[in-house]
């Protein structure tokens, strides 16, 4: 129970603040360094800030200005039976909160607004990043993280930026003038009064410290939901096909019994906090009352004082809290901030040099030269790899899994720098062109045929998207795909589900085809396009690839040797060397690891 | 249903909201001592919070202004032990609140993992998985917030205004009038502002749904987006979304300044009035000053809970709308249900036969037409044809995964729509491509189908699917933890392990795909290995991929746009269907040839055999 006179200002209230708690993240101290660079992204806005700010200085002033009034009404105009001057102050009074309204108003809507377009700027900026960073960063970062960093991360950010900095100041000028107003009003009292303040600093401090640990637990907890849920709905259809629903419940059940008791336990403490304060709220308030009354009584203070303290008491304890609570933020934020600024500072493993020149047209002669290459620092996986192919001519690169053949692809398409050594393409080192007019030149059918979402269309479309419908066509029929997608239920329009469920493997890889053929690429990499389709579908692919070949340089990887049987060129590839060479045949009469390679897969079992 | 199809704003319908919070409500029946306990405890704080500005006024007039020391001091202590009391019972409403409802959020998780457990594939088909977690998360916790806190503060503003008002016209009418006069102009902008701010959220939740998965699918195909150096076209792809959800944050941001302020404003004017009217009162002696106090400080304890009222208002509004999507998952009918009187299939012998089975999905796209064929126990049946020819769709029929929209499939004389699921698919073993396994360790993943078995037979299992080596590798063997946080496994040796797991129930009636993932051919060979071994003796149902198989088969079923084509075993359809033919000399038959010759070249290698 309190008195007040009119509502706070913007101040979010206790109940506000407990919720931001819930989005901190585990200690970071501040850091100017982080702090400059993110306070940087408000600087296309400073006209906007500064007139938010201006507002808020306004709207602070007009906030303190009401208990202010009614001290007077009391003092000057009731108490003395003055009804002419009451009007007149009740006029005022009502002036000063259509004036809060204006200008809480215009700041809010000012500091939302340049929250949330900072927030969309940083997220673009954030995406069109990762666009620049090479492969080595993809393979390295688990796809969810990032997300986190672009969508969460941010969020935290813009919640600092936007709304943080005003609390700090606008709460630390308000308690400043609450401070000076109780102060010359009355001195004692004033005094007196600020006596609850350490205990309720102590109170917050002790608060604040549980809570991070509890609320902090609470987000581990639902992340332990969502995952275990996640997986179960992933593998639903083995759950279901060996009957285990029930078992699957049991975990699920487990995990989110926790995440319960968690909340509740967070939760609880808020319940053992928020009463507390309001106590102390109450110890200040009857400070007010039985000092304040007593100096009355006695004819040392005015009444107007004392009912004007009661207000100021309210609005005092308001900011302290928030106060303590913005610290949390803050950590959030840092943490938050120095994650997506380490985004941001990740350069490029591979770069286009400065003066690199556009690749012209490719005629298709590629040679690796010596080629040895690593992951970021690991073992090698490729050593001294000498290779030639010719244009038009189609290699193959068989091997046991790791050996180095998709490695030595990736190279070819620049995905990776080669550690020694030189990829050149017509004679041309690939690290001397740029990225982009490289790999326009060149076509991809990856392992795994992925599709994005969208239509059929699309995803045939994506290599080129200003390609016209009758291109896109074309494509499919070259790619043998445009008869089973004219049965699909919407033909090119059909949409793609998640993960391509509605298309088998087999037409998945074959709108990959097409996507291929659309590009019109110099160079083709296949990587193992045809290992998981059924027998029609392989026949359908083999037809298609065999068209897909003519006059291009292909390099196909394939572990299944009856799909590599008519290339030009085979290299075996063990152990990151290239252990043999030749056509099929000359490598069957070698009587090497290819032909070992190629007993073994025939062996009838 | 999907998020990704619509970009734009969602017009919502509105069925029947007062339903939704009804059912909303009905999950917090079990904790109903606890709800009452907390609406009782709420009533109390209430009924504090009416006193005690009672006190100020005697303090006021009695205490300050009479110059009654001694009834200024008890009075100040019974604030104060007021305040205790009610800070007691404000920790028990909530933390009873607070229980309940976090109940209410448990029971809900629960009932949806239930519920997708029994939903068939059709409906996981359509879904998207981020859909069911966002509701299972975010929309599940905003309907315990409404079952929470959300309506404790409804009616704590509610009992509070109306008690309030009580007080207000208890010590003066014509001053309460005005002062009160203010709160249905709050009320009307409360509601006028959630009726606005609804769907907007909604719009925005949906378009950061949106931005997510652009996001996702850009990394993950972020190999792709650079072979096709598409990256300009997916930043204009990811502007666009990103740019449309800043103009409806930007409007709510409007929306929230203009309003909130404004309801504060209205609240306000009704201090003004007290100041006023009450000053004048006063002067004219018709009112003392401690009950001007009294007034002040009853509005000013409204402010907040009337003032919360509107967001209130929208936050239940918010959650009807999430309530709506999860009642609509757990609402979701089964297109595969069990029969009332579904009895346990007995053990089966294993003889499934299809009687004139059609099938489409979703109603719409045909894609078995009249199969009818039959599989004697311990028969190996071949499926070959092209993709969507309908191969998987028969298996998938089998297990009752979808169900056939016509005809009727039997396992041992049973029409498997008369069974119990669980009966039924307890007999089946499973093992496809693309295999899910488990976070969990090696052990928990093969044991999946069967918790009880026994170290012996785990090994036994897991030596005939090839497996059990390279699980002694791995650093804590049969305990090693697999899938996120632990070690990664490669194609093969899943595939190994999802035969091992289908070796370990020993089904009567076996369904896999014969085609191995992308492995080095000593893998191939080892699994090819495992699969024959695991054939031997069931009913086998095999999309047949490999010479091998089909040549061992039983019944060969050449598949082309959901029928039958043709049928038979190799040497029968080798004369009678050109489709096989055609299949088995340009894709089976370069197999055997090269097999033969690599027996020819090295008879020693052939013994192996």
């Amino acid at each position: 129970m309190s008195f007040s006179i009119g509502t706070p200002g913007p101040q979010m209230g206790p109940r506000g603040a407990l919720r931001r708690f819930g989005e901190e993240t585990e200690g970071k101290a501040f850091d100017w360094r982080i702090a400059a660079r993110l306070l940087a992204y408000l600087r296309p806005h400073w006209q906007r800030m500064s007139a938010a700010f201006v507002l808020m200085l306004l709207a602070s002033t007009l906030t303190l200005a009401a208990p202010y009034l009614v001290k007077v009404a009391i003092d000057r105009y009731i108490i003395q039976g003055n009804a002419a001057g009451l009007t007149h102050i009740a006029l005022l009074t009502a002036g000063v909160f259509v004036g809060t309204y204006f200008t809480s108003s215009g700041q809010q809507y000012l500091l939302s607004w340049v929250g949330q377009r900072v927030l969309a700027t940083l997220r673009s900026q954030l995406f069109r990043h990762l666009q620049k960073l090479s492969l080595s960063y993809h393979d390295t970062h688990i796809v969810g993280v990032t997300i986190s960093r672009v969508m969460n991360d941010v969020a935290v950010i813009n919640q600092l930026l936007s709304q943080g900095l005003i609390t700090l100041i606008g709460d630390t000028l308000i308690l400043g003038g609450i401070i000076i107003v109780m102060l010359s009003m009355s001195a004692r009292l004033a005094l007196l009064t600020f006596s609850v303040l350490p205990l309720m600093i102590l109170a917050t401090s002790l608060f604040a410290r549980r809570a991070r640990v509890a609320f902090s637990r609470t987000r581990t907890r639902i992340a332990a939901v969502v995952g275990d849920l996640a997986e179960d709905i992933g593998g639903m259809r083995v759950i279901q096909a060996f009957a285990q629903e029930g078992a699957a419940h049991e975990r699920f059940d487990e995990v989110n019994r926790a995440n319960r008791d968690a909340n509740i336990a967070a939760i609880s403490l808020s319940f053992v906090f928020l009463p507390s304060v309001e106590f102390l709220g109450m110890l200040a308030t009857g400070i007010v009352l039985w000092f304040g009354g007593l100096s009355v009584a006695q004819g040392k203070l005015t009444l107007g004082v004392v009912v004007a303290f009661l207000a100021y008491v309210t609005r005092f304890f308001q900011p302290i809290q928030e106060l303590s609570q913005l610290y949390t933020t803050m950590q959030a934020a840092m943490a938050g901030g120095e994650r997506v600024l380490e985004l941001l500072d990740t350069k490029p493993e591979v770069q286009d040099q400065p003066n690199a020149m556009e690749m012209p047209p490719i005629e298709g002669r590629i040679e690796l030269r010596d080629v040895s290459f690593s992951y970021r620092g690991d073992a090698p996986v490729l050593h001294d790899v000498n290779l030639v192919i010719h244009p038009g001519q189609t290699v193959a690169l068989v091997g046991p899994t790791g050996a180095g053949k998709t490695s030595i692809a990736n190279l070819i398409a620049r995905f990776y720098d080669v550690t020694d050594g030189a990829v050149l393409i017509d004679g041309i080192d690939v690290r001397d062109v740029t990225q982009r007019s490289l790999r326009r030149q060149m076509g991809l059918v990856p392992q795994d045929p992925l599709l994005f979402s969208g239509t059929v269309a699309d995803n045939i479309r994506f290599s080129r998207p200003d390609a016209p419908d009758e291109a896109v066509e074309e494509a499919a029929r070259l790619a043998n795909a445009h008869e089973f997608i004219m049965a699909l239920p919407d033909g090119y329009a059909t949409k793609v589900l998640e993960g391509g469920v509605n298309l088998s493997m087999g037409q998945r890889q074959l709108i990959c085809i097409a996507r291929a053929v659309l590009a019109k690429p110099r160079i083709l990499i296949l990587d193992e396009a045809t290992s998981s389709v059924d027998t029609v579908t392989e026949m359908l692919i083999q037809d298609a690839l065999e068209r897909l070949l003519k006059g291009r340089t292909a390099v196909v990887i394939a572990h299944r040797l009856s799909t590599v049987r008519h290339a030009d060129q085979i290299y075996v590839v063990q152990g990151g060397r290239i252990a043999e060479r030749g056509t099929h045949e000359e490598l069957l009469a070698l009587g090497g690891l290819y032909r070992e390679l190629y007993e073994r897969q025939f062996v009838d079992v | 249903m999907r998020t990704s199809e619509s970009p734009g704003p969602v017009a919502l319908r509105h069925p029947g909201a007062m339903r939704i919070l009804l059912r909303c409500l009905s999950y917090l029946r079990p904790y109903w001592q606890l709800t009452v306990g907390a609406y009782i405890a709420l009533v109390g704080i209430d009924i504090l919070a009416l006193i005690s500005p009672q006190f100020i006024r005697w303090i006021v007039d009695r205490g300050i202004r009479g110059r009654d020391i001694r009834l200024l001091s008890w009075s100040v202590l019974t604030l104060l032990g007021l305040t205790l009391l009610k800070g007691i019972l404000t920790l028990l409403q909530g933390r009873w609140t607070e229980i309940a409802s976090q109940n209410v959020a448990y029971d809900l998780r629960n009932a949806i993992h239930q519920k997708l457990s029994a939903l068939s594939f059709s409906y996981h088909d359509r879904t998207e998985t981020g859909q069911l977690l966002s509701r299972s998360v975010q929309d599940v916790d905003r309907v315990r917030f409404l079952t929470g806190r959300a309506l404790i503060r409804l009616i704590d503003g509610t009992v509070l205004l109306l008690g309030t008002a009580v007080m207000l016209v208890w010590m003066n009418p014509r001053l309460a009038l005005l002062a009160l006069g203010t709160m249905p102009l709050l009320a009307y902008r409360a509601l006028a502002f959630s009726r606005q701010y609804r769907p907007l959220s909604l719009a925005i939740q949906q378009q950061l749904a949106v931005l997510t998965t652009r996001l996702e699918q850009n990394l993950r195909g972020a190999r792709i987006v650079k072979a096709f150096v598409q990256e300009d076209a997916e930043i204009e792809r990811f502007d666009r979304e990103n740019d449309y959800w800043f103009s409806l944050a930007a409007r709510v941001a409007k929306l929230r300044a203009f309003n909130i302020p404004l309801m504060n404003l209205i609240a306000n004017i009704g201090t003004v009035f007290v100041i006023w009217y009450g000053g004048l009162l006063v002067v004219r002696g018709q009112l003392t000053l401690g009950e001007m106090v009294a007034f002040s400080t009853y509005l000013g304890q409204l402010v907040s809970p009337v003032r919360r009222l509107g967001m209130i208002v929208t936050a239940i509004v918010q959650a009807l709308a999430s309530g709506e999507r999860v009642f609509e998952i757990l609402d979701a009918e089964s297109e595969v249900k069990e029969a009332p009187d579904a009895i346990p299939l007995p053990p089966v012998r294993g003889h499934v036969r299809f009687e004139h089975v059609s099938f489409s999905y979703f109603g719409r796209h045909r894609v078995l037409e009249d199969i009818t064929f039959e599989a004697l126990p311990g028969q190996v049946i071949a499926l070959l044809g092209a993709t969507g020819s309908g191969k998987s769709t028969i298996i998938n029929l089998i297990p009752r995964f979808y169900d056939p929209t016509e005809g009727r499939i039997t396992i041992d004389g049973y029409d498997i729509r008369h069974v119990t699921l669980n009966s039924l698919r307890a007999q089946i073993g499973i093992v496809l491509q693309e295999t899910t396994l488990f976070a969990a360790t090696i052990r928990e993943n093969i044991t999946f189908g069967r918790p009880d078995a026994t170290e012996e037979e785990i090994i036994e299992a897991t030596r005939a699917a090839q497996a059990h080596d390279f699980i002694m590798e791995m650093p804590e063997g049969y305990d090693t933890r697999v899938g996120e946080r632990g070690v990664t496994l490669s194609g093969g040796q899943k595939q190994r392990i999802a035969i091992a797991r289908a070796l370990l129930k020993d089904p009567r009636i076996l369904i896999l795909d014969d085609a191995t993932s992308s492995v080095d051919t000593e893998t191939e060979r080892l699994i090819q290995m495992a699969l024959t071994r695991l054939m031997r003796g069931r009913t086998s149902f095999v999309i047949a991929q490999r010479l091998s198989t089909v040549r061992a088969a039983d019944l060969i079923l050449v598949l082309d746009k959901g029928r039958i084509a043709a049928r038979g075993t190799h040497k029968e359809l080798l004369h009678s269907s050109g489709l096989y033919a055609e299949i088995y000399y340009r894709q089976l038959r370069p197999q055997e040839d090269a097999l033969a010759r690599a027996t020819r070249r090295v008879p020693s290698r052939g013994g192996e055999s």
